[in-house]
């Protein structure tokens, strides 16, 4: 008796996963659209610009691309990725673009070609609240640094700790974790880009986190990466972005995520 | 002569060719900074997997303790670190416990959570390899005269260690490649070089290659060692 309950049991959990598995493949009804796909990947741990909210991914980066999307007649979706493979899957094809708080830079142009610049973010130098020594970026030499791995924020830690090598440098797949590691003291500074470092302080409750000295790297720009080869979509997507500049919608995104 | 001029030329040119290709570049320009995080992977491992042989050893008994204390408290420790993945141990023991105890280090943080995880581990590895050991020596040392630890000591436990040898060199593997988990805390291991590597070249096939084909070496180095120790240890 006990062995046909035990059966009965695993056959109704098999049949429950089937049923779950089938009824996903069910909800997602294809071919509703006639618009072409545009597959765009991000990484959403970097608010203001992208984060996930109630399991949608929300976010400056998010409103634009869909904003750019509707203009240009794409239907977007978008994938949340680490940040440090979007280079690697535009490149190689498995997401037409990305969008992530990217900034243009030389190693990237390397590999990928990039919108007109969206965003003209900067970096900053953060440190715990109760550090009285770092006053700006001059202050970094010799110290423990972290930043999130592949962002310009690490590139310039790295650039410090060539010049000096007792400068310390720790990466981490997300921005927060960077800043944990400095609140727990762990590290003496952060560097990353000034408006999610901004959102950072101004959103965590008792956040122990403040910014020192003035933005610096002024030619830090975020564009949207796309593979070298998709001229077209190149070009739609820097049309997309002169239309939404042009009918204020860019001006809406920017007033709802940034002027907080 | 001839031949060893000849492969040499041909030795030459090839590298010569490969050079050209922009992954291998990356790869042997940034191999210095491989081999030193394979020497972390192994020096964590190897600390690790020490430490872990004491707490499982312990764990290990107490799962076999008649104390209902000893025993509950070796089953918790146990189910916990084997029941949850390593990932999420890591990052909660870095982040959210270690830092409540002591000012703790990535180096010595990392020591501490792989030892726990793979001290449970070992536990189980200790205990089916007291259980192997057949029950009529546990009878005869106690008909000896033997109190139940001395028959542990001297009987029981020099049986069970050459058992449970080869299950732990799997440990030893399994807990290397695991290690790979750490680079989320920023260990200076291999895969975090690779990661570094990877994030500015943005060269998978090469960089990964490279890393994977490093563990397979430092793996397969072990497992041959583990075939030589079992071989060793056979008594029939």
């Amino acid at each position: 008796m006990k062995r046909y309950i035990k059966l009965l049991l695993v056959g109704a959990l098999t049949l429950a996963l089937v049923v779950s598995v089938v009824g996903c493949g069910n909800s997602t009804p294809g071919g509703q659209s006639e618009k072409p796909k545009l597959v765009v990947g991000t990484n959403a741990t970097f608010p203001p610009f992208e984060s996930q909210e109630n399991n949608e991914l929300v976010g400056f980066d998010m409103e634009l691309i869909r904003a750019i999307g509707e203009a240009e007649g794409y239907d977007v979706q978008v994938k949340h990725m680490d940040f440090k493979s979007l280079v690697p899957a535009v490149k190689t094809g498995k997401i037409d673009a990305a969008i992530a708080g990217m900034s243009i830079t030389e190693e990237r142009l390397e590999s990928v070609a990039f919108t007109d610049a969206y965003f003209n973010a900067g970096l900053v130098v953060a440190v715990r609240d109760d550090n009285q020594d770092i006053k700006g970026p001059n202050d970094l030499k010799g110290k423990k640094l972290a930043a999130q791995t592949g962002t310009i924020g690490a590139g310039y830690c790295d650039k410090v700790a060539k010049k000096d090598s007792s400068t310390q440098v720790r990466t981490y797949d997300d921005v927060a974790q960077a800043f944990m590691e400095l609140e727990k003291g762990g590290v003496d500074a952060v560097v990353n880009d000034h408006p999610v470092t901004l959102n950072y302080i101004l959103t965590t409750e008792k956040a122990r986190v403040k910014t020192v000295g003035d933005v610096f790297s002024a030619n830090d720009k975020y564009g949207i990466a796309v593979a070298k080869d998709n001229q077209k979509l190149l070009q739609d997507l820097n049309d997309g972005l002169k239309k939404v500049k042009a009918d204020g919608t860019y001006d809406q995104i920017y007033a709802k995520w940034i002027d907080q | 002569m001839v031949w060893i001029t000849g492969s040499l030329v041909f030795a030459t040119s090839f590298i010569d060719s490969m050079m050209q290709i922009r992954g291998f570049r990356i790869v042997v320009q940034h191999m210095p900074s491989f081999m030193q995080g394979a020497l972390v992977t192994l020096e964590i491992t190897a600390l690790s997997v020490a430490l872990g042989m004491i707490l499982g050893l312990f764990a290990g008994l107490g799962k076999l303790s008649k104390s209902k204390f000893i025993y509950g408290l070796a089953t918790v420790y146990i189910d916990f670190f084997r029941g949850t993945p390593l990932f999420v141990q890591i990052l909660l023991f870095y982040f959210g416990i270690l830092p409540l105890i002591y000012n703790n280090g990535v180096f010595s943080s990392a020591i501490i959570i792989c030892a726990l995880n793979s001290g449970a581990y070992i536990a189980e590895i200790v205990r089916s390899g007291i259980q192997a050991v057949d029950k009529g020596q546990m009878e005869a040392a106690r008909s000896l005269g033997m109190n139940h630890s001395q028959a542990m000591r001297y009987v029981i436990l020099p049986q069970a260690y050459k058992i449970v040898i080869p299950p732990l060199i799997n440990e030893f593997i399994a807990l290397l490649k695991d290690t790979s988990l750490l680079s989320a805390i920023s260990v200076m291991e291999l895969t975090h070089r690779g990661d570094l590597v990877y994030a500015n070249t943005y060269e998978p096939a090469w960089v990964w290659g490279a890393v994977a084909l490093i563990y397979l070496v430092m793996t397969k180095a072990l497992s041959v060692l583990g075939d030589y120790a079992e071989r060793r240890l056979a008594t029939e």
